[in-house]
This record gives C-alpha cells, structure tokens and sequence, in this order.
C-alpha cells in the first residue's frame, strides 16, 4: 500500500515535470513522461504480456496497457502517464474499499469461536474445537464463547444470544439446558457436556449458511455475470471497428483522431464495478440481516422477500403462543375429573401443544393412567386403549366419522374443542384457547405498511377460532379446519392470486409444515433457533419467535435491492455516456478512467451500506 | 463431494467471475463457485475423481492470474 502511494507519487513528479518543461527539445519531455510511465506502469504491462503468452486476451492489463501504449504512439505522452496514474490511484481506492467490505464482513462473521477449553480429568486444556467431540466435557468462563453446542452439566450463568438471535435481552441458563455454540456466557462458570461435532454445531452451520448464501445467486447477480462475459468482447470488437472505418470510409478523417477515441473506448472495457458491486450487495443485505437475526439462505430469497405480495401464516407457534390453557371441562354424566384423565392419558405420548395443556391442566387434578396403545390420527386426533376401553380424542369430525354425535356440545363454540368418548358413547368436551402472540398485531400492520398486500392464516383449527384470531390480528383472510395437505392446496390456490413479479411468503414453525415451506416462493421458518430441521427446510429462518422480525427483513431485502440497482443503473449509465461521448471525441481518457474505476469505488461504497442492518 | 478452498490474493472481481466460468466447465466438476469476498471457491464432483479434478481447479484458478494461491481448507 505504502509502496503504491510512494509509486504514485514519483510518478506524477516526472509526470508534472514532462508538462511544464518547455516543448523543445521535444525528446525531454517525451523521457520525462516516459520515466514516469515506466514507474507507474511497468507491472500492469508485465502482467498484460504474461497473460497474452497464457493465451488471455481481454484482461483489464492488457487493456490499460494497450490503451496507454497507443497513446503514445498517437503522441499524447502526458494523456498516456495520466491514464496509467489514474488508473492506479483507482485500484488503490478500490484495493482498499474490497479490503474495507471484506473486513466488515470479517467482523459480521466474528461468532466462530478458536478454543475450546475442554476438561480432561481435573484438567483444563484449551484445544481446537473440532478436536472436541460428543461426550467430551468442556468449561466455559464468563466473557468466553460457547464453542459446541451441548448441554449444562454445572452452574447457571445468562448467556448473549444476541449474535444467533439479534436479540439483546440475556438468557438465563442452568444445568440440564441445552445451550447453543456461538452465545456469548456473560456471569457464571459453566462446564458443558458436548452434544454435537465442531462442524454440526449451531455456530458452524450458520456461518455456513451466510457464506454459501451467494452460491444462490439473485436474478440481478446472474444477469451481470452474463453481461460481463460478453460486454468486454464487445467494446473491444466495437473499438476497433472505430479504429479503421471511418478513417477508411469517409474522406478527411485521420487515423490518428479514430485510433485515440478507440483507445479510449478501452479504457472502460472492464465491467469490474458491477462485477464487484452487485454481489457485495447482496451479501452486504445476507450479512446484514443475519445480523438481526435473520438467515436468508440466498440472494434469490432476498430478492423474492423484496417483491413480497401475499403473506400466508400457520397460526399454531406463529401468530399465537400455542400454549393452550384449558378453559372449560363440560361432561355429559358430570364426570368432569375422570374426562379430562382419560383425555390426558390418550394424549400422554403426543408432543403437540393441545396434548401437553390437557397434560398440564390434568396433573394435580386427576391422575391419568397410562394407556395400553395409542393410535395418532393426522389431522383428527388420537384413539387409544386404557384399560381395555377404547377411548378416542379430537374433533367434532373425528367423533362424527364414529358415528358419535356429540349432541349437547356447542355448535360452535369458541377456542379450540376436544371431544372425548370411550367405548362408543360420547363424553363430553374441554374447550381449550390458544392466545396470540404479544406484537403479532403490530407485526401485521407493520407487513401491511411495508406493501405486503394480503396477509393469510391456515388452520387445522375450527372456523370460529380461526375468526376470532384472524379479527383480533387485523388478517384479510383466515382458512379453518385444514389438514396438512389442505394447507398444501391453500396456498397452491393464493399462488394464483399473485400479480407481475409479486411472491407468496409462507410462515410457519417449520417442523410440522415442510411440504407448504416448500411450495411457497419463500418458505419461512420462525424461532428456529437450535432447529436443524426447521434451519433445513426452510428459505429463510427467523432465529427467535419475534413477528416483527419480518417487516424488518422486508425493508432490508427492499434496500438491498434498491442498492443493487442503483449500481446497476449509476455504472451502466456513466459507461454507456463516456462510450458514445468518446465515439463522438468529446471525452477523453482522463475521463474514461473514471468511469472505469472511479464507477468501481463509488459502487462499492454504496454498496457497503447494505450491511446495516435497519431499526 | 464438497471441497472448499482459500484462493489468496484474489484482488479482481472480474477475475473471480472468469475463474467460477472455467472451473465449472472442467469436465467432471458439478459445481463450482468462487466468492470474491470471503476469497473462498468451493468445487464439488465425483467423489474419486475429487484429486484430479481439484488438480484441473488449481490450474484454471492459476490460468487467469498466476499470482493467485490455492489453498485446501475443507
């Protein structure tokens, strides 16, 4: 860098001084200017002729070379050394601009943690984390990253999640959590039983994530790599044409005039500011938004989340906390005790939330037997075997489906109903009621002011719950009483809806939902964090349960967008003017430098603002 | 079979995009990309012929700038 800046700077002495010397003897200034192009420029002609023997041609060397050279040759000695300088200074700028983005992104990507500190007997010794393996026990001290993920075996201590989450509120941990690698362990001492490899853990997969974000390339990204494969060619055929046929054909034009105005054309051959530019973009908007907590799996994704039109959402873990109270027990023979112990017992085994409120509600109340067998009926609910009893659990269509009719239950009563028989003969029914999540409300207003246009609920639930929350939510449109496959159909039937180049977002938990995550332009998995199969399956994956989490990313995906086209936009625009204005002679090749790495710096600058992530 | 590799004083982002095109048309390599950014090329393909074709990588990476180190990292 040094050494550039000190090239640089003789350079333009000689420069300067081949100027100002006086025109005659005509040879002082011509070795005056040649000394300064030896100084500034001899490496970039060195490596043009190496790369002509390795049989590359319209590399940006030979260009500058050619195009400096030949000004010589037209006679315009200092317009020579002025492109050659130019160009140089140029680089260094843009040297350090790509240094500048790199090392923010060096920093964004900061999480992965170099020890690991692991317990051999009485023992600490500090190791390479992929030396550490599952079983292993290692120790982490406050102010150190939790390098594997594992499970706390001593001491409570609150971790930063902040850079897995974006969230900034602690968390507390104790023994028997599990805790995730790439938290930061703020107070306690804490010795961790590892559960996963270096390369399985939380920390590694993320990083992995975002740094392979940009195999997926946006449309824009794919559009440029395009074009510069053939925009090189195509000035360079494009510079000689004006080279040799005016002169040729029209009478009165000198050689000379044309073969300086193609030189000229040379100089802003190279595509390198959109090159660099575009994808910096991008990745500055992945990195960004990873910083707040979202991943986005590739720029493609960004680009679809910014043309966002439709957002569909499972309501159960999504819009509402699916954590069921249980509300009202209504027993046919008023056996109320003995209705909610068999219901808790048929769904002992289940892990969905409806099963684990009644678990819940029953413990302490009436302690439910086990039962022999249990039989899960998607989308239905369960039959089991207690104590030789038939019993079965779930909606008013399942009971219906048996020839049930749960006769005094409310038609449609409000909140979610589980109805319960055994051996034939209706029970009764518990009414349970799931709550929306505190801000899901203001997340949907804040989606409706970002230009989301329709904003959907899929539900297995019954029509009047779906409603209700769909009321209380502000949503357009609430579907009930879908099974999985149903969900599938739905939003095969919003896809439909979408307009122009719109895109149907699909919000769920991402366990239950990987066909609908699949079948969405972009499929969303929300509190994800610590979730390999959700982090899998979905497109993107907001790391905590936050809603608004989501508009945030939205806009984010809208100003990297806005981003990347206005560098399109700005380097197209001055390329395509200082073509035609030096096919006109009207510029010259000072000005050509600029457009070519003067666009370059200025691009990436603009581009680096992608990696702020919005409030 | 994934491969990732560290290409030091990958300094020319037109370069990067020259040097994914050569790569990915060597035969045998099913996909290869090269990050100008994090200075990073991953190549994937058949996983016997993993050696030849990263030999094959090496010397495109090497064909559009000599001065460009490879360096296996995963």
């Amino acid at each position: 860098m040094k050494k550039n800046l000190w090239r640089i700077g003789v350079s333009a002495a000689f420069f300067l001084a081949g100027i100002f010397v006086p025109a005659d003897p005509h040879w002082l200034s011509l070795l005056l200017e040649l000394t300064a192009y030896a100084v500034i420029g001899w490496d970039v002609v060195w490596k043009a002729l190496r790369n002509i023997v390795r049989g590359q041609v319209f590399d940006e060397n030979f260009l500058m070379a050619l195009a400096s050279i030949g000004a010589f040759f037209v006679g315009e000695y200092s317009e020579a050394v002025a492109v050659m300088l130019f160009y140089q200074v140029g680089e260094l700028f843009q040297h350090y601009a790509v240094e500048k983005s790199r090392r923010s992104i060096g920093e964004l990507m900061d999480i992965r943690p170099d020890t690991a500190t692991r317990l051999q007997g009485d023992e600490a010794v500090a190791v390479d984390p992929f030396e550490v393996h599952p079983g292993d026990r290692i120790l982490v001290r406050p102010g150190e990253r939790v390098p594997l993920d594992g499970v706390v075996e001593k001491g409570t201590s609150l971790l930063d999640t902040s850079a897995l989450t974006g969230e900034s509120v602690p968390r507390t941990v104790e023994e028997g959590q599990e805790i995730l690698s790439g938290c930061v362990n703020q107070t306690g001492v804490l010795t961790v039983r590892v559960t996963k490899e270096f390369g399985e853990s939380t920390v590694s997969r993320i990083l992995d994530l975002v740094e392979n974000a940009s195999e997926k390339k946006s449309k824009r990204e794919a559009f440029i790599t395009r074009f510069a494969a053939v925009y090189t060619p195509i000035v360079v055929i494009a510079a000689v044409l004006l080279a040799a046929v005016p002169p040729l054909l029209v009478p009165g034009q000198l050689f000379g005039d044309w073969l300086y105005r193609a030189l000229t054309f040379l100089v802003v051959s190279c595509p390198c500011a959109l090159v660099i530019s575009v994808p910096l973009s991008f990745f500055g908007g992945i990195g960004g938004a990873s910083r707040m907590g979202v991943l986005v799996k590739g720029g493609n994704y960004l680009e679809a989340l910014s043309h966002a039109q439709i957002a569909v959402f499972d309501k159960t873990g999504t819009l509402t906390r699916g954590v069921f109270a249980v509300q009202q027990i209504t027993a046919v023979n008023g056996q109320e005790n003995r209705l909610l112990a068999l219901a808790a017992s048929a769904e002992s085994r289940s892990t969905h939330p409806i099963a684990q409120s009644l678990q819940a509600y029953a413990a302490g109340r009436s302690p439910a037997p086990a039962p022999d067998t249990v039989e899960e009926i998607a989308g239905r609910g369960v039959c089991a075997v207690i104590g030789g009893k038939t019993v079965r659990v779930g909606s008013r269509a399942m009971m219906e489906e048996n020839g049930l009719l749960p006769e005094h239950a409310p038609e449609d009563p409000s909140g979610t109903v589980v109805h319960v028989a055994e051996d034939g003969q209706y029970l009764g029914w518990i009414q349970i009621r799931d709550q929306t999540k505190d801000g899901a409300k203001d997340a949907m207003a804040a989606l409706k002011r970002t230009g989301v246009e329709k904003t959907v609920m899929l539900t297995g639930d019954n029509e009047r719950t779906a409603r209700e929350v769909a009321g209380e939510l502000g949503l357009d449109a609430a579907y009930a009483q879908l099974l999985p496959d149903g969900k599938v159909r739905q939003v095969e039937a919003l896809l439909q809806e979408k307009r122009g180049n719109g895109t149907l977002l699909f919000v769920g938990d991402g366990m239950n939902d990987a066909p609908v995550l699949a079948r969405a332009d972009v499929g969303i998995a929300m509190g994800a964090l610590g979730s390999d199969a959700a982090i899998e399956a979905a497109d993107v994956v907001l790391m905590n349960d936050d809603l608004s989490r989501l508009p945030r990313a939205i806009r984010l995906a809208r100003r990297t967008l806005r981003i990347a086209n206005q560098n399109i936009v700005f380097a197209l625009a001055v390329k395509v003017a200082v073509l035609v204005l030096s096919a006109l002679g009207l510029a010259n090749m000072w000005f050509a430098v600029f457009a070519d790495v003067g666009v370059a710096v200025l691009a990436i600058c603009n581009a680096l603002r992608a990696l702020r992530a919005p409030t | 079979m994934k491969r990732t590799y560290l290409l030091k004083g990958l300094d020319c982002a037109n370069c990067a995009a020259k040097m994914e095109r050569k790569v990915s048309a060597i035969d045998g390599v099913t996909a290869a990309h090269v990050n100008f950014l994090t200075t990073k090329m991953t190549l994937e393909g058949e996983e016997a012929r993993m050696d030849e074709l990263a030999k094959k990588a090496e010397a495109a990476v090497k064909s559009v700038d000599p001065d460009v180190e490879v360096k296996r990292i995963g």
